[in-house]
C-alpha cells in the first residue's frame, strides 16, 4: 500500500487548534494541581480564547487554505470564528457565579465548553463535508453533556437527553447526505463537488439532489429552522442558562457558516435551484418562531422560539446569496450574538442563589430590585425586537435591504411583518419588569456583586448599542467577508 | 467495477452456506436425547445464576467506555504499523500526537478515580 502524505500546515487551523489544546490543559490542570478553589482555570481558558482570537485576527485577509483545501481560512470563516470565540469568552464569564451557586464542577465545564468552541470554529473553517461533519460532532457532543450539566435538576437532564437523541438522529441525516453526494460526485471537497456538479448529468441525478436535501435537514436542525425546530424550546429551557446563551448564538454561527459555504460553493444556484426551498423554510421558521413565542410565559422558552425566528431571518441572507448575502449574514450573526448574550446575561444576573426568574410573573417589578440587570435585559430585548438605536435594527435593515435589492421583495415584506409580530413578546417582559409591582420572595439587593457576570453583560450591551449607533466599522468588516 | 466485488460475493455465499449446512445437517441427522445438563445455556461451563435481565452496576458503564477508548487506540496502531516504513519520522510524530491526546484522557480518568474498582 502506498501512502500519500497530506499537506500539513497548521497555521490556518490555529483558531480551532488553540481552544482544543487549552481544553486539554484545563482538564489536566483541574485534576493534577492541588487546591480547592479552581476559579483560576477560567483565567486559563480565557487566555486560550484570547490567543485563538489573536491568530484569527492575524489570519485576516491572507485567505490561506490547508490540508488539501479541506480547511479554508477566508474572511467569512474568520469573522464567524471571532463571533464564536467572543461568545465562548462571554459564556465563561456568565457561568462562574452560576456554577458556584449550584455547586457544579468548573474544570469539566470549561474543558467541554472549549471543546465545543474548537469544533464550531473547525466547522466554520471547513471546506470539506467530512471536516464539516467532524466539526459538527466535535461541538455537538460537549453540548449534549453541557445541557445536562446541572445533573440534579430534572429539566437539565431532560434537555440533555432530548438534545442527544434528536441531535444524533439529525447527524445521521447529515451523514447520509454526505454519502449520497459522494456517490454522485466522487468527492467530499466542496470545490470538487461544485466542479462535478457543472456536468448536467450529475446535477440532475436524483442521488445528488437527495444528498443536498439531506444536508438541508442536517443544517436546519443545528441552526434551528422550522420544521426541524422541535427540540429547541425544551433544550433551551432545561439547559443551564449560560449554556442556553452559548448554544443559541455560537451553534447558530457555526452551523450557518457551514450552511452558507456548502450552498454557495458546492451548489451554485445556477446548477441547483435551491433558493425557493430555502425561502420557504425561512418563511416557515419566521412565522412558527414568532407566533409560538407570543404565547410563552417562560422567558427561556420565549427566547428559544425567538431564536427559531432569527434563524429564519438569517436564512433570507442565504437565499439572497453572493457578497451582499454573506455580509448581511455575518453582521446579523454578530448582532444577534451580542444582543442575545445581553438578554440571557440579564436573566442570569436577575437570579438569586440557584433560583432564576424565568416566568413573566416572577419578572414583575424586577426593575426595582435589580435595576441594572433589568436595564440590560430591556436594551437587549428592544434590540431583538428591532428598535432603531440598537444593533438588531441595523442587522434587520441589512438583511431585508439585501433581499429587496436582489428582487426578493415578497420575502422582505414577510420578514418585516414577522418583526412587527415579534415586538409584542419582546416588549411584554419589559412591561412586566418596569410597570408591575415587585414579585414576592425576591431580595432587594444581591448578596455579592457578581463582577465577571457584570463585565460580560455590560460589554454585550455596549456592543449592542455601539453596533446600532456606529454600524460603519462592523459593516466594513462584514463586507470584507467572502467565501474563497 | 462490479467485478472487483465478485470475490466478496463468493465469500458471502460460502459463509452463509457453511453455517446453513452445519446447522441444517446436524439438525437432520443428529439424534436428540435432551437431559437437564445438556439443556443448560453453557454446557460444561459456568452454571448460570438467575436471569440475564437484572440490574447492572453502573460502574461497568465506565469500564466499558474506558475499554472502548483504549481498544480503538490499539486498532489504529495496525494500519499505522503496516505503512510505518514509508515515512517513519512523520508517522511517529503523528502517532505521538494521537497518544498524547489519549494520555490526557487517561490521566483524567485516573485522577477522577475511574480505575478504583472496589
Amino acid at each position: 500500500m502506498l501512502l500519500t502524505l497530506p499537506e500539513i500546515n497548521l497555521y490556518p487551523l490555529l483558531p480551532a487548534l488553540i481552544p482544543a489544546v487549552t481544553a486539554m490543559l484545563v482538564m489536566l490542570a483541574d485534576v493534577l494541581l492541588p487546591g480547592k478553589n479552581k476559579s483560576w482555570l477560567a483565567l486559563l481558558a480565557l487566555v486560550g480564547l484570547a490567543a485563538a482570537s489573536y491568530f484569527t485576527v492575524m489570519l485576516f485577509g491572507a485567505n490561506l487554505s490547508a490540508f488539501n483545501a479541506s480547511i479554508v481560512a477566508d474572511n467569512f470563516a474568520l469573522g464567524i470564528a471571532l463571533v464564536i470565540l467572543g461568545a465562548g469568552a462571554a459564556t465563561i464569564l456568565l457561568s462562574l457565579d452560576y456554577l458556584r451557586a449550584r455547586q457544579l464542577d468548573l474544570g469539566e465545564y470549561l474543558a467541554l465548553l472549549l471543546g465545543a468552541v474548537s469544533g464550531m470554529i473547525l466547522m466554520a473553517l471547513a471546506n470539506d463535508l467530512i471536516v464539516i461533519f467532524l466539526g459538527l460532532e466535535l461541538f455537538s457532543l460537549p453540548l449534549y453533556v453541557l445541557s445536562a450539566f446541572w445533573r440534579t435538576n430534572d429539566r437539565s437532564l431532560e434537555a440533555g437527553m432530548k438534545y442527544f437523541l434528536l441531535g444524533s438522529f439529525s447527524s445521521a441525516f447529515f451523514l447520509y447526505g454526505i454519502a449520497l453526494l459522494y456517490g454522485a460526485t466522487d468527492a467530499t471537497n466542496l470545490t470538487k463537488i461544485s466542479a462535478a456538479a457543472s456536468e448536467p448529468t450529475v446535477a440532475s441525478n436524483p442521488m445528488f439532489l437527495m444528498g443536498a436535501a439531506l444536508l438541508i435537514v442536517g443544517f436546519g436542525f443545528k441552526v434551528g429552522l422550522a420544521p426541524f425546530q422541535w427540540w429547541i424550546p425544551d433544550v433551551y429551557e432545561g439547559a443551564p442558562t449560560p449554556i442556553t446563551a452559548f448554544m443559541s448564538v455560537a451553534t447558530k454561527a457555526a452551523a450557518f457558516a457551514a450552511f452558507f459555504r456548502a450552498f454557495m460553493v458546492a451548489f451554485p444556484s445556477a446548477v441547483v435551484d435551491w433558493q425557493f426551498v430555502l425561502a420557504l423554510l425561512a418563511v416557515v421558521s419566521m412565522t412558527v418562531g414568532n407566533v409560538a413565542a407570543l404565547t410563552q410565559t417562560n422567558l427561556k422558552r420565549m427566547l428559544a422560539y425567538s431564536s427559531i425566528a432569527n434563524a429564519g431571518y438569517i436564512l433570507i441572507a442565504l437565499v439572497v446569496g453572493g457578497q451582499a448575502g454573506l455580509s448581511a449574514a455575518l453582521f446579523y450573526l454578530a448582532a444577534y450574538t451580542v444582543m442575545n448574550l445581553g438578554a440571557f446575561g440579564g436573566l442570569v444576573a436577575m437570579g438569586q442563589g440557584d433560583q432564576e426568574r424565568l416566568t413573566l410573573d416572577e419578572l414583575a417589578g424586577a426593575a426595582q430590585t435589580k435595576p441594572w440587570a433589568a436595564a440590560a435585559m430591556a436594551i437587549s430585548l428592544l434590540s431583538l425586537a428591532g428598535f432603531p438605536p440598537f444593533a438588531g435594527f441595523v442587522a434587520k435593515f441589512f438583511v431585508f435591504g439585501a433581499a429587496v435589492n436582489a428582487g426578493y421583495v415578497w420575502l422582505a415584506v414577510i420578514g418585516v411583518l414577522n418583526s412587527l409580530v415579534s415586538v409584542y413578546y419582546y416588549l411584554h417582559p419589559i412591561v412586566k419588569m418596569y410597570m408591575n409591582p415587585p414579585a414576592e420572595g425576591w431580595a432587594q439587593a444581591p448578596a455579592r456583586a457578581p463582577i465577571f457576570l457584570a463585565v460580560a453583560v455590560i460589554v454585550a450591551v455596549l456592543l449592542t448599542i455601539a453596533m446600532g449607533l456606529f454600524p460603519g466599522g462592523m459593516l466594513n468588516f462584514a463586507q470584507a467577508a467572502m467565501v474563497k | 467495477m462490479s467485478g472487483d466485488y465478485f470475490p466478496l460475493f463468493v465469500m458471502l455465499v460460502v459463509s452463509v452456506a457453511f453455517a446453513a449446512i452445519g446447522v441444517g445437517v446436524s439438525a437432520l441427522l443428529g439424534p436428540r436425547r435432551p437431559t437437564a445438563i445438556k439443556g443448560q445455556t453453557y454446557e460444561s461451563g459456568m452454571p448460570s445464576i438467575g436471569t440475564a435481565r437484572r440490574r447492572v452496576w453502573v460502574r461497568y458503564y465506565l469500564v466499558a467506555v474506558v475499554f472502548i477508548l483504549f481498544d480503538i487506540e490499539i486498532i489504529f496502531f495496525y494500519p499505522w504499523a503496516v505503512v510505518f516504513r514509508q515515512a517513519p519520522i512523520f508517522l511517529l510524530v503523528e502517532m505521538l500526537a494521537f497518544v498524547t491526546i489519549l494520555l490526557v484522557g487517561y490521566i483524567y480518568v485516573w485522577r477522577k478515580g475511574g480505575f478504583d474498582w472496589y
